[in-house]
C-alpha cells in the first residue's frame, strides 16, 4: 500500500510539473525579456544582461503618468466600492427585512452579469450627460460596476460577526453607525482586506472601460496606455513592452500575496467567489 | 406606535442609499437606457435625432453574416475555453494536487494563478508572443521536428481559447479544490477499500459529491467567457478578417468602426440577455444559500 501510494504522487507530482512548465512558459518570456539586450518573441537565456529596458520606460509619458492615473481611478473608486458595500452590508446582516432576500437576489443576479455588454449604451449614455473623458465619470462607472460582488462579500463575511458583541454596545447606548465603525468592522479585517484587494486588483487590470470611457491620452490609466505602447513601440520593443508588463502587473501580484498569505492560502478567494 | 416604527425603519435602511444611488444611477440606468436604443437607430455621428425603429436592428441581426458568424464564433471560444479547457483542467489539476507532494503543489498552484492575476491586456501580450511566427510555441516545435505554423492567423480561434485557459483555469482549481476538501475522507478511503479504482472513484463519487460546484463553476466561467473583449483585442484584434471576431468585438466594431450604436447596441442587449439567463441558472444553483 505504501508503496502504491508513493508512486501516485509520483505520478501527480509529474503531471503537475508538466502542467507549471506549460504555464510558466509565458511569464518565463516576459521575466527574461525585460532584462534581455537584445530580446525577441522566443523564451531564450537573456544574450547580454540588461536593466535598459527598464530605464527606457521609465519616464513620465510612459509609465509615471499612467500608473499615477492607475492608483487614483482605482484607488479612488475602490475607497468608494468599499465604504457603500459596508454601510450596505449592515443593514442586510444585521437586521432582519422582507425586502432582504429580493434585494440580495438581485445584487447577486448583478454580480454576474457581463458589464462588457453595456459598455456601448454606457458610452452613449456619457456622451449624452457630458461624462464621456472625464475621470468622475469613469470613477463612479468602476466603483457602482464593482459594488454587487462587494456587497455580496461584505455581507458574507460580516455574518460571520457574532451580533452579541454589539449588544452589549447598544445597550450602552451606541448608535448602529457608530458599533459598525468600531465594532464589526475592526473585527472583520482580513474580510475587508479581502473585499479592498478583490476590487482593486479587478479595476487595475480592467482595459476595457477606461478604453471606451476615456479619451484624452493624459488621463489613460495604465491597462490603455500599455496597450497604446504596445500598438506603438512593443511590436518591436519586445524588451520595453515586457518591462513595462512586469512594472504594471507587480503591483497586483503583491496585493494578491497579501492577501493570500493574510487568510492562509490562496483558497480563501476561491472559497469566497464561490458565493 | 406607529410613526416610531416606520422611523427605525427608515433609519435602518439609510446606510442602503449611497450604495443603491450608485447601482440605479451607473448600473440600472445603461442597462434600462440599452433596453431603449437597442430599438433605435442611433448613429455616433452627425445625427441630431434618432427614431424607434421596432425590432429592425435584431431582424437585421440575424440576417447579418456577421452576426452569425460572430455568435458561432462566441459558442466555440467558450466551449473550447471555458466548459472543455478551464473547467476540466481546473478539476484534474485540483485533484492531482490531493496526491502531489507539497513543493509541488504550491509551485504549480503559484504558477497557475500568477496566470490569473496578471492584468488582462498583460496575459494578451504574453500569449501574442507565445502563439506568434516567431514565438516560443514554433521554437518547441520545431525543435521536435514538428510543422511551425502562425498560430494567429492560421487558428485564432484557437489560440485565443488556449490563452483564455491559460488565463481562467486559476479560478476552477480554487473552487474544486475547496470542493475536494469538503469530501469526508472516510467515503473514497471505504471505496478505495472495496476495490474502486481511481476513475471509478472519480466518476461514482467524486463528480457527484460536487455536481453543485460544477454547476456553479460552469456557469461563473461561462459568463466570464462571453465577457472577454481586451485579451483577444490585443492578441488578433477580432482578426485576421472577422476569424476571431466574438461577440463582444463584433458590439464594439459595429458601435464604433461602423458608427452604428442602435445597432451595436441591440448585439449588446442580446449578449446581455444571455448572460441574464445564464446568471438565473447560477442563482437557482445556489438557491439554498440565500
Amino acid at each position: 500500500m505504501p508503496r502504491e501510494r508513493a508512486s501516485r504522487r509520483l505520478a501527480a507530482d509529474a503531471g503537475l510539473i508538466a502542467v507549471a512548465l506549460a504555464f510558466a512558459l509565458p511569464l518565463a518570456w516576459v521575466l527574461l525579456s525585460s532584462v534581455d539586450a537584445h530580446p525577441d518573441l522566443k523564451v531564450k537565456v537573456p544574450d547580454g544582461f540588461t536593466f535598459g529596458n527598464f530605464d527606457a520606460v521609465l519616464t513620465p509619458d510612459i509609465v509615471y503618468t499612467p500608473l499615477l492615473n492607475s492608483l487614483i481611478l482605482c484607488g479612488g473608486a475602490t475607497a468608494l466600492t468599499v465604504v457603500c458595500a459596508a454601510l450596505a452590508a449592515y443593514p442586510l446582516s444585521r437586521f432582519r427585512s422582507r425586502l432582504n432576500r429580493p434585494f440580495l437576489l438581485t445584487i447577486l443576479f448583478a454580480t454576474s452579469l457581463p458589464i462588457t455588454a453595456i459598455m456601448v449604451p454606457v458610452y452613449a449614455l456619457f456622451v449624452r450627460v457630458n461624462l464621456i473623458d472625464t475621470l468622475q465619470g469613469t470613477f463612479f462607472f468602476f466603483a457602482a460596476s464593482q459594488l454587487p460582488f462587494a456587497i455580496w462579500l461584505m455581507k458574507n463575511f460580516m455574518d460571520g460577526v457574532p451580533k452579541e458583541l454589539e449588544e452589549a454596545a447598544w445597550t450602552d447606548g451606541a448608535s448602529s453607525f457608530q458599533s459598525l465603525v468600531r465594532i464589526v468592522l475592526p473585527l472583520m479585517g482580513p474580510g475587508l482586506a479581502v473585499v479592498t484587494v478583490f476590487s482593486f486588483v479587478m479595476m487595475w487590470g480592467n482595459f476595457f472601460v477606461p478604453f471606451m470611457l476615456l479619451l484624452t491620452p493624459d488621463q489613460m490609466p495604465a491597462s490603455v496606455s500599455i496597450n497604446e505602447f504596445f500598438g506603438n513601440r512593443g511590436m518591436v520593443a519586445y524588451g520595453q513592452l515586457a518591462a513595462f508588463s512586469v512594472i504594471y502587473s507587480t503591483p497586483v501580484i503583491l496585493l494578491y500575496v497579501l492577501v493570500a498569505r493574510r487568510l492562509g492560502g490562496g483558497f480563501a478567494l476561491g472559497g469566497a467567489v464561490k458565493g | 406606535m406607529r410613526l416610531p416604527r416606520l422611523h427605525r425603519r427608515i433609519t435602518r435602511a439609510l446606510p442602503l442609499t449611497p450604495a443603491l444611488v450608485l447601482l440605479l444611477l451607473f448600473l440600472a440606468g445603461p442597462i434600462a437606457y440599452c433596453v431603449y436604443i437597442a430599438f433605435t437607430d442611433l448613429q455616433l455621428t452627425g445625427q441630431a435625432h434618432s427614431s424607434f425603429v421596432g425590432f429592425d436592428n435584431f431582424r437585421r441581426a440575424f440576417r447579418d453574416d456577421a452576426f452569425l458568424n460572430a455568435v458561432w464564433l462566441t459558442l466555440v471560444f467558450t466551449v473550447l475555453s471555458s466548459l472543455v479547457g478551464q473547467n476540466t483542467l481546473g478539476l484534474a489539476l485540483a485533484a492531482l494536487m490531493k496526491r502531489a507532494s507539497k513543493p509541488v503543489r504550491t509551485v504549480t498552484g503559484g504558477v497557475v494563478i500568477t496566470a490569473w492575476v496578471l492584468p488582462e491586456v498583460v496575459a494578451g501580450f504574453l500569449l501574442y508572443a507565445f502563439f506568434r511566427r516567431e514565438g516560443t510555441l514554433n521554437a518547441i516545435l520545431e525543435r521536435l521536428h514538428l510543422p511551425a505554423q502562425n498560430w494567429l492567423f492560421t487558428l485564432p480561434v484557437l489560440a485565443v481559447s488556449f490563452a483564455n485557459v491559460w488565463r481562467g483555469t486559476a479560478f476552477s482549481m480554487l473552487v474544486y479544490s475547496a470542493a475536494l476538501d469538503e469530501i469526508p475522507s472516510e467515503i473514497t478511503e471505504a471505496a478505495e477499500v472495496d476495490g474502486a479504482g481511481g476513475w471509478r472513484r472519480m466518476w461514482h463519487i467524486t463528480l457527484p459529491m460536487i455536481r453543485r460546484s460544477i454547476g456553479t463553476n460552469l456557469m461563473l466561467n461561462t459568463l466570464q467567457t462571453l465577457s472577454v473583449f481586451g485579451l483577444i483585442w490585443v492578441m488578433t484584434r477580432g482578426g485576421p478578417g472577422d476569424k476571431s471576431q466574438t461577440l463582444p468585438l463584433f458590439m464594439y466594431e459595429q458601435a464604433f468602426q461602423n458608427s452604428m450604436i442602435g445597432y451595436g447596441t441591440a448585439v449588446a442587449l442580446l449578449l446581455l440577455l444571455v448572460g441574464s439567463l445564464f446568471s438565473v441558472v447560477y442563482l437557482r444553483l445556489l438557491r439554498t444559500e440565500v
